[in-house]
This record gives structure tokens, sequence and C-alpha cells, in this order.
């Protein structure tokens, strides 16, 4: 007796679903699976241990944990994330939203469209002109600045690459926040004015506290974007010497360069639990926001 | 405390739209004000023009003397309370009614002091540590009254204060309102749509239209003596009969033909006028009589403690009050006829010509 809805019954809404269930299965958790278990192997891009891999263990972790190497690349993927995305790409985004908010006409749609353009280009395209800007002899950059001979990309590579992922991200955090700005009621920030706030009194007694929800979700997705980011390997290739070489940088260099699949795919089955700890910190400090929402609504119900 | 006075003031947004033309009104040192009128009239525009939350474009305002048309709303020392309250969701009661405080630095224990004098005051004593959410409507207003008190402003503005309310809590309210502001007498000045409440609070209303005052008054004087065919149809809660006549002599005026008694007006003859009656001043009867207005009774509208009754005839549609005892079937003929001294005649510029005021100036 089919019991849902579209009286399918579970045999053929089973039919239904299964093409989709056998996709992710063989595209997604297969994959996912087999990257475990190679992190457990020595296997090797070529090679006697290409032919046949030996299974390790935990020996991989245990290397990662203990080389130097890996612990500077997280150090410099926190700095990367913290320096473009949490505080670069989210201030800038906001601030720029903020300073838009309740404007029409040609001025919000410029701003909008070239800010947007950064974000919709792809990756290689913005590389190239990025390298075409930061070039050590006829680079835009030098030219505007008056410092000729200036190597950017090789004397603050990691603020390039900062800076970089800041111009080409803000997009998204600007729309965030202009949507999550509309939601603010007209009549609070009214009342803040008339009480005599100042403008960052308005920010902080009204706006954040209305769009704190806003503000979680959008850190949490850019962090995580941030985190796996690869595209600054077009910029700097992680050098100098091992200067940006970030997480995604680092497991790419190891498993091809280097031919270490093995412990390549270690190194990634531990970016990805520093994803989850990302993740879960966010999901906690939103839950936190949801509680006492929640018990004030059942309070009105009484 | 303080009086208001507008003068010549203006709005007109950046489309070319005139929501405010050259507004001259002065509000008292404490009373209770009420600037009325239909949606897009302009009065929330007035409102928020005094608060200064909206910029004037031509003309004054002063506060208590002070010419403060180029000052920010958190200088100029008045308190606005919204139609939705604009409570802060997370904040608690008690820091909802310092916020003000708050601003302007007032230390912490003396504003939570504050707060908790305030909150006794309207009635809120238990319920400081609760959240806006967890509250009812009519509590969560008083919340919002108590923070436009707490930090005592020179005027209170209250915007549609009693709409977001349902019909019992709204008579409550209203009760409750008038009384705060008796005891306060703090200069108050609110915006309606309901005539019904400007003129049950108000102790003048100013009535808008089209970004013009067409009318300032008592309620009473509102109500008995409109000064123009807008004001006269927009008050009252059953709508003003707006009838064409022409003077005939004698004092009366024909209407669909029937010569109708008008009191005294001073109208030469042949002048052609709106007689206007309130559906409460006509008498009704099934038998024809001197100076009524006969008809077709077409419908029947129930109002409770009476009945709406509207009559088609020669001089249009006629709306009259009929007691809920008297039976009325529909499509029989029935007979109107006004109170000569409660009819109001009106120019054809739609200017009140009769009765003249009571004292020149008055």
């Amino acid at each position: 007796m089919p019991t849902d809805a579209a009286g399918l019954g579970r045999r053929r809404a089973a039919a239904f679903v299964a093409p989709a269930l056998l996709l992710i299965a063989g595209f997604l958790v297969l994959p996912a699976l087999w990257t475990v278990y190679l992190g457990a192997t020595d296997y090797r891009l070529t090679g006697l241990a290409a032919a046949e891999p030996e299974f390790t263990g935990l020996d991989n972790v245990r290397r990662a944990l203990d080389e130097d190497s890996f612990t500077h690349s997280l150090g410099l993927t926190l700095q990367f994330v913290v320096g473009s995305a949490v505080l670069g790409q989210a201030v800038l985004g906001f601030a720029i939203a903020w300073l838009l908010r309740g404007r029409r006409g040609v001025l919000r749609r410029l701003v909008e469209a070239l800010v947007l353009l950064a974000w919709i280009l792809p990756g290689s395209v913005v590389a190239f002109l990025w390298i075409a800007l930061l070039d050590r002899n006829d680079g835009t950059l030098n030219g505007l600045l008056g410092t000729p001979g200036t190597a950017w990309l090789v004397e603050h590579p990691m603020a390039s690459i900062i800076v970089f992922n800041i111009w080409r991200g803000t997009a998204f955090s600007m729309m965030l926040y202009a949507a999550a700005l509309g939601t603010v009621s007209p009549t609070q920030l009214e009342t803040a004015r008339l009480a005599g706030a100042s403008g960052w009194q308005q920010l902080r007694d009204v706006v954040f506290p209305a769009i704190r929800g806003h503000v979680l979700t959008n850190l949490l997705l850019i962090s995580l974007w941030t985190f796996n980011d690869f595209t600054p390997f077009l910029l700097t290739g992680g050098g100098p010497s091992d200067e940006t070489e970030i997480m995604p940088v680092f497991i790419y260099k190891t498993a091809l360069f280097n031919g270490e699949l093995g412990y390549g795919a270690a190194l990634s089955v531990l970016m990805l639990l520093v994803n989850l700890v990302i993740a879960l910190v966010y999901v906690r400090l939103l839950r936190q926001r949801a509680r006492p929402a929640k018990a004030a609504e059942r309070g009105a119900e009484r | 405390m303080a009086a208001i006075e507008l003068a010549a003031l203006s709005k007109v947004y950046p489309g070319g739209v005139t929501a405010l033309d050259a507004v001259d009104l002065t509000i008292a040192d404490g009373e209770f004000f009420a600037l009325l009128g239909p949606s897009g009239c302009g009065k929330t525009t007035l409102l928020r023009t005094i608060a200064g939350l909206e910029e004037a474009t031509g003309g004054a305002v002063r506060i208590g003397g002070d010419d403060v048309t180029a000052l920010p709303p958190g200088r100029r020392d008045v308190a606005m309370v919204f139609q939705d309250y604009a409570l802060f969701p997370h904040m608690s009661v008690s820091d909802n009614i310092a916020y003000p405080l708050r601003i302007k630095k007032v230390a912490g224990a003396e504003r939570r002091a504050k707060a908790a004098e305030t909150a006794g005051a309207l009635g809120l004593g238990g319920l400081l540590e609760r959240r806006p959410g967890q509250l009812s409507g009519g509590q969560q207003q008083r919340v919002a009254l108590a923070r436009a008190m707490a930090y005592r402003p020179r005027a209170f503005l209250l915007d549609e204060p009693l709409s977001n309310l349902d019909a019992r809590m709204r008579l409550e309210a209203r009760t409750f309102l008038k009384r705060l502001q008796r005891e306060l007498r703090v200069t108050c000045v609110f915006v309606t749509h309901d005539q019904a409440e400007a003129l049950a609070l108000a102790d003048r209303i100013a009535v808008l239209d089209d970004g013009r005052v067409r009318q300032i008054g008592t309620p009473a004087e509102v109500f008995r003596r409109p000064a123009n065919t807008f004001v006269a149809s927009f008050i009252g809660s059953t709508p003003m009969n707006l009838l064409d006549g022409v003077v005939t002599g004698d004092g009366r005026v024909g209407v669909g033909g029937v010569p109708l008694p008008a009191g005294e007006h001073g109208l030469p003859d042949g002048e052609r006028v709106t007689f206007a009656v309130r559906p409460e001043y006509l008498g009704y009867g099934t038998e024809p009589v001197p100076g009524a207005l006969p008809g077709r009774v077409t419908v029947v509208e129930n109002l409770g403690s009476a009945q709406l009754v509207t009559l088609d005839g020669d001089a249009g549609s006629v709306q009259v009050v009929v007691d809920e005892d008297v039976p009325v079937p529909l499509g029989a003929t029935g007979y109107a006829a006004p109170r000569p001294e409660r009819v109001l005649l009106y120019r054809r510029d739609g200017e009140l010509a009769a009765p003249e005021a009571p004292h020149a100036g008055a």
C-alpha cells in the first residue's frame, strides 16, 4: 500500500532515486573512501610502491604531524583564511554593502558590476591579470606607485595572495550582506537614531544583532572556500621556497610533484578534518543564536 | 515639554512629488494633537519631518522655540513610537527601556532604576527581564511608550500607535494612552487614518489631504462644522450625505425638487450649493411630510444599536441612521427629513458657506 503523497510506494520510489544514489556512490563516496584507504598506504606515482603499495596504517598521519612542512603549511593556510576571508572579504564586503544601502542608480550598479566581475571571471584569467599587475619589470602596480623593480610576488608573497583573494571573493560577502541589511528593521534603526546613537552604535545595537545569522553563515562559507582554494598556486606556485604553500598547494605538490600519493591522501584526510572542525565551530555558534529565539516564541504562545 | 511650531514646512521628494505643501501649524505645550488624513496625505511625512527622519525642503520646525530644522533626529530631544513598536528583539524589556539613557551615557545602576520605575508606572513591573518576543502586542506597545518616557523628551511623536492592536485591545490602549498623556502633560503628536481614534484622543485635530492642512480644530469643531466637503466626507463613522441643491428663497434649499429648510445662511437665491447632513441627523418616516426627501429603500446595514438605511430617490442616494426597533423592509418607500439646525451648506468650491462661525475667528 503506498503511503506517500505521490502514491508511488516504497519500491518504485527507490527505483526513481537509485540512479542519483548510484552516481553519488560512484563519484563521491567511493573516491572518498579510496582516499582514506590510500592515506593508509605508501602508494606512490612511480616505482615499486606504485605497483605493490603496502598498508602502513597511521604512519602517514604520524609523519605529517612530525614534519615541519605540514604544520608550516597549516599555519600559512590559517593566515590566508583569516587575512583574506574573515578579515578581508567579510569586512570589505560588509563595508561596501553598508555604504551602498538605500542607494539606487548608476553608482550602485557600477560598484556591484565591478565587484561581481572579479568574482565570475575564471581563476586562470584573473591569475594572469594579477601577474601582469604585480610584474617586477612592467607591472601596472609598480607603474602606479613609481616603484620599478619591486617583485611583489617574491618580496611580499603572502600579502599578495591575500590581497588577490580579497579582491576576487568580496562579491559574495557584499551580496549576502546587502540582502541581510534589507531585513534590518528601518524603524529600529530610526529609534536608535532618535535616541542619538552614532553610526557605530547603530551597527552594534541594531544591525549586527539582526544579521548575526547571516554573518556566521557567510563566515562559514568563505572560510571553507578559502581554506580549499587552489588559485594562489597560479600566482606564486607555492613559492618563493614554501612561503605561500597553503594546504591545497602543499597536498598537490606532495602527491603529484613528489609522487607520494599515499602521503598526499593522508594529508587530504587531515585537511577534511580541519574543514569539519571549522564547520562545527560555526554551526555551534549558529545554534546558540537559535535557542533564545525559540524560547521567546514559546513564551509568546503561552 | 515644549510647543512645536511648523512654519511653511515643505517636503518635495526628488521625483517631484510634493508630500508637504507649506504647512503652518502650532501645537501647544502639553497638547494631544492628531494628524488625520487618508493614506498618502502626508501625515506620516509630517511627523517624520518633525522628528528629523525626513529633511524638510522648505520652511522651519521649531520645538520649544528652538529652530531644529537643521538638527539630526538625535539632537531634537523628541521620542517617537512606531506602529510596529520597533523594540530591539535581542534586548530585555529593561534594556529596551533604558536604551536611550545608555546612549546618553547615564550610569548603569541609574538607568536600570529609571527603567524599573517607568516600567512599574506602566504596569510592566514583572516583565523587566523578558524579551519583546515573549510579550503580547499591548505589552510591547507599553514597552515602546516606556522607552519614550524614560528619558523625558520634550515631545512624543506617535505613528499610528493603535493600528497594530486587535479591536478590543485598541479601545483599552486608547483610554490608557489618553490617561497617560494627561498625567505626563507632555506634548504629543500622533498620526492616524482612523477618524474615530482622532476624535476620541485628541485635544485638536489637523485634517490633511494632499500635503495640505484642510482644517484644524477641536474634535467637536471638526465633527460639527467641517470646513470643506473633503473634511465633511472624511470625518464621521458613517459618511456624510452630500447632495446637490439650489437656494430657493425663504431660507430653503431645493434638493431633487424638494424644498428643505436649512437654517440661517444669507446666500442669494439661485446659488448652487452642496447640501450636507449626517445620516444621524435625519428623521426617518414612512409617510410623506414637508421637508423630507422621498426614496426607495435599497440597502439596510445593521450597525448593532441602529441600522443604516440607504434611500434612492430624485436627489440621489441618501443614508439615514434608523433606530434598531423600526422595521425597514427593502423596496419600501421611505422619507428622510433633515434636522435644519444640523444642515451644512457648501459653496461650489467646496468651502463651508453656512452656518457662519458662531464667533469671528473662532
